[in-house]
């Protein structure tokens, strides 16, 4: 089955050309032939959501997407975060809080709270827990992935009221 | 020369244990930069999966795999004649009577014993073409009768599991049996039975099982990059089937995405992809599907239950008398054997009561379903489940506060020797209970309670009070008659040129942030940073030998071989330097980064000038002292190991429509002595404690009737979300060990050992009007709907 096709993708703002079959996924496209293994492959059904990545900015499942689908679409994966070794406040903020054990599921919680954050920066707590239910950590018990995300946004609004 | 003791003041420079110190694995994790099983590519390198039975029980009249040959893409296909290796055998030392050992074969060829057993490995260019291959095996089957209870896997005449285990039954131990016991429940004033069965259980490391070997022509070695908690017994197991030297095999670990236990058994898949490299003298890799995962990977907590406690009228427990039955499926797992369960159970079930009398029979029966292994807790939250069952009983017979009850039976006075012979070491048991219940009245809850009743609404609170061993040495584990003994670890600390610290372990990190933990400790020893200290572990090659984590063992047994390996390369540092100091040894002490003087602290070497000697001018070393500087030394515990102790509290509200459980609040009193970090303390307290909620609540493997596992994807297996699992309130108490070196107790499963029962005691108080108990897990929305709906009618 030599069905292939050439992929133009724009990844963490990079652009790739991918000679790869019809069939594949865009978790595996990343990991495998672009090599960022920072996503990762938790279930392939779309219910973990450790592969979450942003597809325009909005979180998706890289494991129920073909990476042809995302042909001309931004996709930005857990790379795109912080720049040689200085985490970003989300990062920092899962570190501070214990949001991660094992550091699975972590990436794809990540670029959950950093697609949904940008979009509302006044979620409130309980609002971030429903969010934070939409994938799977089977470490913390979720109470410090929430406490993480919550602190990040409250800390993005405060540093937005300081601003002349 | 100067040892840190833990008494040594909160605030002293060089002094890491006991603070929240950040973890060192974080900023790999959290960028994307760790590198787990899958991350890892090998030029060449092939995929292989599994055709696996789709019949639970019978035998394989045909195997036809020669149209996956064909297959574009697919490169080999492996039979069991093909690989010829020899099976996994896990044995106790006990009489056939009471165990009886099995042989897990790596790859089936005949008979097969559950659904998803491995009968023939594809290999192909990548991981979608050796799926095309698997379409293309065909397999024919004559089947029996599929064994998926352990009612039915008694009874006469059912098909056997493994022909070798009479009656299904591969453990049959009866312990204990104190004399007089009929006697003591004949004429006791209160008799209480407790009935019960805890649902099938997946352990689910979110990144699933797999590896990557290859032979290395240079190293002459089989290596295996693999996700697994006991890289050394893997490493013991793959040579055997395969007819290897030990030395001819390197087990490496990577970064691991949990394993709560599920990896801390010799899987049979990793040793059929080794073997397939061997033959194709290729890298290949071998990721497990969620689909497998759920269905063909080792399950966990079967059990059933039949309790009978005797009381006298003031509560206080006169007898228990158990029977405990742990449903394994088809095999016996390696190292620990189809005994692991029933032998926790019966072993350790008075737990942290005074119990005067006890009897108790344990057995393990086969199943043709998938095998399991020691998951998160292991018996513990089932027979502590039991135990608070029955004093929550005992307490409305008699009248009592179902904490009141406890209290007048909880060990008070330490060490403390129970009906068990098992020594408890001290701990805060009545503290413990006696802080919980006290935040759950001080928040409110006893009142709230009150008003919901009033209005018609259901909520109960419950408790749970136990124990949990962890730091078991050799010794404990010999007394459960196990062949392969885990207990001791070794470690061996390594300063280099720059001063730098490495120290080994043989436990395997999978989450618990050893990484962080294990270097304070080594950083307090040595007097150093936590940041010149890296800890290397998961690696065969490296690491003397090793046990990996399981039992809450890491930093109990690992912890302190790591620190007392820490503390003979400080006696050395100190001999080197009081040499080049020209003062006595005993006048010398470690000193953030440097030996000093005692009596004239302006007098110092730095450590980085003493490694400098020590490796690049040795012909100022004092007499006698070997050149370099490093130390091994090993760790191991030969009593009965220490106890961690913890009550939990818990208030639900049960809903009437929907026979939902919300629970409302959480609170836990954890004691597990010096707690190194207690950030990361608090993470595996909360995360067990999901796990626990998940197991009385959510979580369950089901089969037909046929042996057709009803779980196999994640539409099917409930795991539950940030939306189920509520915040945990948690108190530290500090009752230190006496034996670790730092004073630390295990904490790894105590959170997963008590939630279950507190969580169904307080579902059994929010249904104290329907006359309705529930013994069972999971608890299921349906029986609460039903027990409702009976105590409303």
């Amino acid at each position: 089955m030599t069905n292939k096709q050439l992929l133009e993708l724009t990844v963490n703002g990079v652009h790739h050309e991918v000679i790869t079959e019809p069939r594949r996924t865009l978790v595996d496209v990343l990991r495998h032939d672009l090599r960022l293994t920072g996503t990762h492959v938790g279930c392939e059904h779309g219910v973990c959501g450790a592969c979450t990545v942003l597809i325009d900015g909005k979180p998706a499942r890289a494991c129920l997407t073909f990476a042809a689908q995302v042909e001309n679409s931004e996709v930005r994966t857990v790379e795109s975060l912080g720049s040689d070794g200085i985490l970003t406040d989300l990062q920092q903020a899962f570190a501070d809080h214990h949001g991660l054990q094992c550091g699975f599921c972590t990436p794809g919680f990540l670029m959950l709270a950093e697609g949904y954050l940008a979009e509302n920066p006044d979620a409130t707590k309980d609002e971030i827990r429903e969010v934070v239910a939409s994938n799977y950590c089977r470490c913390t018990g979720y109470q410090t992935i929430v406490e993480a995300i919550d602190a990040c946004a409250e800390q993005r609004r405060c540093a937005g009221c300081l601003k002349p | 020369m100067t040892t840190v003791a833990p008494s040594h003041g909160e605030g002293t420079p060089g002094k890491f244990v006991g603070r929240s110190v950040a973890r060192r694995e974080d900023p790999r994790l959290l960028t994307g930069r760790g590198r787990f099983v899958d991350d890892i590519s090998m030029p060449g390198m092939l995929h292989a999966q599994f055709v696996r039975s789709t019949v639970a029980a019978g035998s394989v009249t045909a195997l036809d795999v020669s149209d996956v040959v064909g297959v574009d893409g697919v490169r080999a296909v492996f039979t069991a004649s093909d690989l010829a290796l020899k099976p996994i055998r896990a044995e106790l030392s006990r009489p056939l009577e009471e165990f009886v050992p099995t042989d897990m074969p790596i790859l089936s060829s005949d008979r097969v014993r559950y659904v998803g057993e491995p009968l023939a490995l594809v290999v192909a260019d990548d991981a979608y073409t050796v799926e095309d291959g698997l379409e293309a095996a065909r397999v024919a089957y004559d089947t029996v009768v599929a064994v998926t209870s352990a009612d039915q896997a008694l009874t006469p005449g059912v098909p056997l599991v493994h022909d070798e285990a009479v009656n299904n039954t591969v453990v049959d131990v009866q312990m204990f049996a104190t004399e007089g016991i009929d006697e003591i429940f004949d004429a006791a004033h209160t008799v209480v039975s407790v009935q019960s069965r805890t649902g099938r259980q997946n352990a689910l490391p979110l990144e699933t099982r797999g590896c990557i070997a290859y032979w290395d022509d240079r190293d002459e070695q089989l290596i295996i990059h693999i996700c697994t908690q006991i890289p050394h017994q893997v490493r013991t197991v793959t040579a055997h089937c395969l007819g290897l030297d030990e030395r001819q095999v390197r087990v490496i670990v990577p970064d691991m995405g949990g394993g709560f236990g599920q990896k801390c058994v010799v899987g049979r898949e990793e040793i059929a992809v080794a073997a397939a490299a061997l033959k194709l003298r290729r890298p290949v890799k071998w990721i497990e599907d969620r689909k497998d995962a759920l269905t063909a990977s080792f399950l966990a907590r079967e059990q059933q239950y039949d309790v009978r406690a005797a009381f006298d009228a003031d509560g206080h427990i006169l007898g228990l008398d158990a029977d405990v039955i742990c449903d394994m499926g088809a095999y016996s797992c390696y190292p620990f054997t189809a005994g692991i369960e029933p032998l926790m159970a019966a072993a350790e079930m008075p737990g942290v009561y005074q119990v005067p009398a006890y009897r108790v029979r344990g057995r393990s029966i086969f199943s043709n379903k998938t095998p399991t292994a020691p998951y998160r807790g292991v018996s513990r939250p089932q027979y502590v489940m039991v135990m608070e069952r029955l004093f929550e009983r005992a307490a409305r017979e008699l009248g009592l506060d179902a904490v009141e009850i406890r209290r007048r039976n909880v060990i008070t006075a330490f060490p403390y020797t129970g009906i068990n012979n098992v020594t408890y070491d001290p701990g805060s048991y009545l503290e413990a209970l006696d802080e919980c219940e006290k935040a759950l009245r001080d928040e409110g809850w006893y009142e709230f309670r009150e008003r919901a009743e009033a209005e018609g609404r259901h909520v109960g609170i419950g408790y749970s009070c136990f124990s949990e061993r962890t730091g078991y040495g050799s010794t404990a584990f010999a007394a459960r008659k196990m062949k392969v003994v885990p207990g001791f670890d070794i470690s061996e600390v390594r300063m280099d040129v720059s001063g730098t610290v490495s120290a080994t372990t043989g436990t395997m990190n999978h989450g618990q942030s050893h990484e962080t933990t294990m270097a304070q400790i080594v950083a307090d020893r040595l007097r150093v940073q936590v940041e010149q200290v890296k800890i290397v572990q998961g690696d065969t090659e490296r690491i003397t030998y090793g046990f990996g984590s399981f039992a809450s063992r890491s930093i109990t047994i690992g912890g302190s071989a790591v620190s007392v390996a820490a503390d003979k390369l400080g006696r050395k540092l100190c001999e080197i330097a009081a040499h080049l100091l020209e003062t006595r040894s005993d006048n010398v002490e470690l000193a953030s980064g440097r030996v000093r003087q005692i009596d004239d602290h302006s007098k110092f070497v730095s450590y980085q000038d003493i490694a400098d000697v020590a490796y690049l001018r040795a012909q100022l070393l004092p007499k006698g002292v070997d050149p370099g500087l490093s130390a091994t030394a090993s760790f191991d515990v030969f009593n009965d190991g220490t106890f961690s102790n913890a009550t939990h509290g818990v208030v639900v509200e049960l809903h009437e429509g929907t026979g939902k459980v919300e629970i409302l609040r959480y609170f836990c009193v954890e004691d597990c002595g010096v707690a190194i970090n207690p950030k990361v303390v608090e993470g595996q307290c909360r995360g067990g404690i999901a796990q626990g909620i998940a197991g009385a609540l959510f979580e369950q493997v089901s089969y037909d009737d046929n042996g057709n596992p009803l779980c196999a994807s994640f539409i099917d297996y409930k795991v539950p979300t940030a939306c189920e699992i509520p915040e945990v309130g948690i108190h530290h108490l500090e009752t230190p060990c006496l034996f670790t070196e730092s004073g630390a107790k295990g904490a790894g499963e105590g959170g997963t050992i008590g939630a279950p029962a507190a969580v169904l005691n307080a579902v059994n108080d929010g249904l104290r009007r329907t006359g309705v108990e529930l013994n069972n897990t999971p608890i299921t929305p349906v029986a609460v709907q039903h027990a409702l709906a009976k105590g409303i009618a």
